[in-house]
């Protein structure tokens, strides 16, 4: 479909495969010319269309592609009002390939898009092209199901409607769709999405470009979450009496929090922020919090050691995601890219590709979909590497922009900070001057904003475990935190989505909104401030979480100064200036890595662990979707078959 | 052609490997590539995996192969769906493979394939005895020698119903057949005997001058020619330097 002509040349040609240097001058030594609208382009054109719709299905009105097809659009171009071909169009049995896509092979046009794809891009080759010529077939290995985690993308790539999202079969038409561009939270990195919703209800997520983060790339728990934004939701407050909780009014749970409240000390209350948590939420939440004299904040409820006090570079993945393309060695530590960050991990795969590129992983060993040095499994042998005794040192040494990616599992534990440590100073072991390879991992996407804000421990506060602990507070704020368990005995205030562990564990629950629903500022991982925006509205009773903590202050008599989202930003922006940058990175201190390689500390000598025990189920509306169950499933059922053998 | 599917699980075979001296052999093709292509040795490994199999690739045997070379089993699955020398499916002991393509049927091959229709049965289905299995292929390029048929090994060519019916019924009685043409001529040569440049007179010197020998005999060497790498043509010009430069001036 790429004919052109060109001039000079007796026959059309395919301009996909024609360099520009293979074009020849004219006979006076013109410049070639090139022409893409002309009668014999139509032509030829018109002529491929015709054989690629020899086999291809007359069904687009029962095509979820139709509206959205390549083909469609080609074929709207180019296409004739009827068919020369008067034989029997070829059938296609229908393969299997997993939970995520579903296949209608009659419609392939083998374009084999999605095998380079698998190949090439998410590093899994499971699908491929069987047979030859007319007979050739798009399946995976005895159709069992695709393992990868970006496998979601090949129904994006797929220019008909042979490969198609199986969760949303049926469901929608393009056209019926409202679309708002959106920021992903399902991991740290933000990906650029667009989400689609038809009246209240999100009908699916797809990617949107953004080079500098995700390319053109999400991950499946990015995509196919969307039933889990309408599974087990919070639609009203809800009041717990007598072990029991009990629909109640917005005013009768906001008096419950007011009278515990008036009667506990400051001292023992403390509140959590989860990991979906909008920077505006959390500013407000600390801002309400510090007006009532509360100081045992926390946004790490898997004990991240990371401090805002150390600087902003030392929870930063300073190197930033497209900078990785740059990157010429890399050290993970206690990290499982492909698990932690799906889109990252294709990136990192791309840089390997280009060759050149040593990678270490110190952690637990792990299928990265590239080839990496095992060093070792715990703290010792990053020791080992920070003071230059293990060979790897040299790798890092003579590069000149060697990245250091620290996985949270490294910072998650009591000697986390010592481990921050070495790892700064093991990404301080090569580098050119004024470079900054320090690069944490972060898998919570409210964690970096919330850092940004300062929504840690104040002086002489308790952080998240100890909040957590039996006994050591009356009353607690949950601001989405279901990560956590929160002994018994705390008054617990639960501000969510989800009935999920937050809830359950609830003595009081105020309906909040997930992040289709809400208008909000994300931090990804590198430092990025991006603005998601509104696809739809909570349901039921659900409010915006800002405007919870809002109308809650002024039931508390410490009222808030902002009524309106715009006033809270105006608040938020003139306390972090750098937030009001949207898209951009605000640049670190490099003297804060060097500062928190200084800090030193003796590690423990446990093996790292794993961040993520399941990656289809880090957070409460990933656990509520049938989908990532299914695939949990699957993934399970895989490990089990590669232990086996 | 047709779909090709793996055989059905319950002929499949529990387990593939390699003979000790097929393995030393496989060993001996991948070292052939450098270090990273070792996939390229896909197609040997794969013929010789058939060959042990007895005429038919197991799936164990194309994951055996894939294994061998660590490269995905689609992969290899790949390669033998795609390439039909590779048989999927059980084949008889002697596997005719009857070119269908158009100089064969010109000269009668579509004969010859009701024949195998009805002596040995439908196409890749074994006969009763379990001696023979038929399949039509395209070109099997020595159109000079039409109709032609490849068993197992060898080209059987110039057939008739008649030489084919008996070539068929000994090789199923186990008794030795011919191969190469069924008639009476050398390879390629012209059955019967030369046709053309048989007039002595052509191989004289000027006008009625002693007769000589043709220039060349089958028998003689040819003329040592340039080395291949040496060109003969001339060297292509780049397009600057070509005809349209000179038209400038």
């Amino acid at each position: 479909m790429c004919l052109v002509e060109l001039k000079g040349s007796p026959k059309p040609v395919a301009s996909c495969a024609w360099g520009v240097r293979d074009c020849r001058p004219g006979p006076k030594g013109e410049p070639p010319e090139v022409f893409t609208k002309t009668p014999m382009v139509r032509k030829a054109r018109e002529g491929v269309m015709e054989f690629l719709l020899i086999n291809h299905p007359l069904d687009c009105p029962i095509c979820d592609q139709g509206g959205e097809c390549d083909l469609q659009d080609q074929a709207m171009a180019y296409g004739v009002d009827s068919s020369r071909f008067k034989e029997n169009k070829r059938a296609v049995e229908d393969k299997y390939v997993g939970v995520l896509v579903k296949t209608i092979m009659n419609r392939c046009i083998h374009c084999t898009r999605s095998v380079r794809f698998m190949t090439e891009v998410a590093g899994v080759p499971e699908l491929g092209a069987i047979g030859r010529g007319e007979d050739t077939e798009i399946t995976t290995y005895l159709e069992q199901a695709m393992t990868s985690e970006l496998q979601g993308n090949v129904v994006d790539l797929c220019p008909v409607g042979a490969l198609t999202s199986k969760p949303y079969a049926f469901a929608a038409r393009p056209w019926e769709l409202n679309k708002a561009e959106s920021v992903d939270v399902m991991d740290a990195l933000g990906s650029a999405i667009r989400i689609d919703t038809r009246g209240r209800e999100v009908m699916r997520i797809l990617p949107r470009d953004n080079d500098d983060v995700n390319e053109e790339w999400i991950s499946d728990k990015t995509r196919h979450v969307v039933d889990g934004l309408r599974a087990q939701r919070l639609d009203q407050p809800y009041i717990r009496e007598g072990g029991q909780l009990y629909p109640a009014s917005w005013r009768d749970a906001f008096d419950a929090i007011a009278a515990k409240v008036d009667t506990t000390e400051v001292k023992r209350t403390g509140a959590i922020v989860g990991d979906l948590a909008t920077v505006e939420e959390t500013f407000a939440l600390k801002d309400l919090m510090t007006r009532l004299g509360v100081v045992n904040l926390d946004c790490r409820q898997d004990g991240a050691v990371l401090d805002p006090a150390w600087g902003r570079a030392s929870y930063l993945f300073n190197d930033t995601i497209a900078g990785i393309e740059k990157a010429d060695a890399l050290l993970i530590v206690a990290a499982n890219p492909r698990r932690e960050a799906a889109v990252l991990n294709a990136r990192i795969r791309k840089r390997w590709r280009m060759g050149a590129f040593p990678i270490g992983l110190i952690g637990e060993r792990a299928d990265l979909t590239y080839r990496y040095d095992y060093l070792g499994a715990g703290p010792q042998t990053l020791a080992d590497v920070a003071a230059g005794a293990h060979e790897f040192a040299s790798v890092l040494k003579k590069a000149e922009r060697p990245v250091v990616i620290v996985g949270m599992s490294a910072l998650a534990r009591p000697d986390g900070a010592a481990i921050a440590s070495l790892a700064a100073r093991a990404a301080q072991v090569g580098g050119s001057d004024g470079w900054n390879g320090f690069s944490v991992l972060h898998t919570a996407a409210a964690r970096v904003g919330a850092l940004d804000v300062g929504f840690v421990p104040g002086a002489g506060g308790r952080n998240a475990a100890q909040m957590a602990a039996p006994g050591a507070l009356d009353l607690l704020f949950l601001l989405g935190a279901d990560e956590i368990d929160i002994a018994p005995g705390a008054f617990v205030v639960y501000i969510g989505t989800h009935g999920d562990a937050g809830a359950h564990r609830a003595d009081v629950i105020l309906p909040g909104a997930a992040y289709p629903e809400k208008s909000g500022i994300y931090v990804n991982t590198e430092g990025r401030v991006q603005m998601a925006g509104r696809a739809s509205f909570p349901p039921g009773d659900a409010r915006e979480d800002w405007a919870i903590l809002r109308a809650l202050s002024d039931v508390l008599g410490r009222k808030l100064a902002y009524d309106s989202l715009a006033q809270l930003r105006q608040a938020l922006f003139k306390a972090h200036s750098h937030l009001r940058r949207l898209d951009q990175i605000a640049p670190a201190e490099r003297a804060d890595i060097a500062a928190l390689a200084a800090r030193g500390g003796t590690p423990e000598k446990a093996a790292f662990g794993r961040a993520l025990d399941d990656f289809y189920f880090t957070n409460p509306i990933a656990r509520a979707s049938a989908v990532m169950a299914e695939c949990s499933l699957i993934a399970e059922g895989h490990a089990a078959l590669t232990a086996a053998e | 052609m047709s779909v090709r599917r793996l055989a059905d699980a319950a002929i499949q075979p529990k387990s593939f490997a390699f003979t000790v001296e097929n393995l030393d052999w496989a060993k001996g093709e991948i070292a052939k590539y450098p270090e990273g292509r070792q996939a390229s040795a896909i197609l040997a490994l794969l013929w010789r995996a058939q060959e042990q199999a007895g005429g038919w690739l197991p799936q164990k045997a194309i994951e055996h192969v894939a294994d061998l070379l660590g490269m995905a089993k689609i992969r290899a699955l790949e390669v033998a769906t795609f390439y039909t020398m590779f048989n999927l499916a059980p084949v008889g002991q002697f596997h005719v493979q009857l070119c269908g393509t158009t100089p064969c049927v010109l000269r009668g091959a579509d004969k010859l394939i009701k024949l195998c229709h009805d002596t040995i049965g439908e196409p890749l289905q074994i006969s009763g005895d379990g001696k023979l299995s038929w399949v039509e292929v395209e070109c099997l390029g020595a159109c000079v020698n039409a109709p032609v048929a490849q068993i197992n090994y060898d080209y059987y060519e110039d057939l008739t119903p008649e030489n084919f019916t008996k070539i068929l019924a000994d090789l199923a009685a186990g008794k030795e057949v011919k191969p190469g043409p069924q008639v009476a001529r050398q390879f390629s040569a012209p059955s019967g005997g030369p046709t053309t440049l048989t007039d002595p007179a052509l191989y004289a010197h000027g006008n009625g001058g002693p007769l000589h020998d043709p220039a060349l005999r089958d028998a003689d060497a040819k003329w040592p020619g340039e080395p291949a790498n040496v060109r003969e043509a001339a060297v292509p010009k780049s397009p600057v330097g070509d005809s349209s430069a000179n038209r400038r001036s």
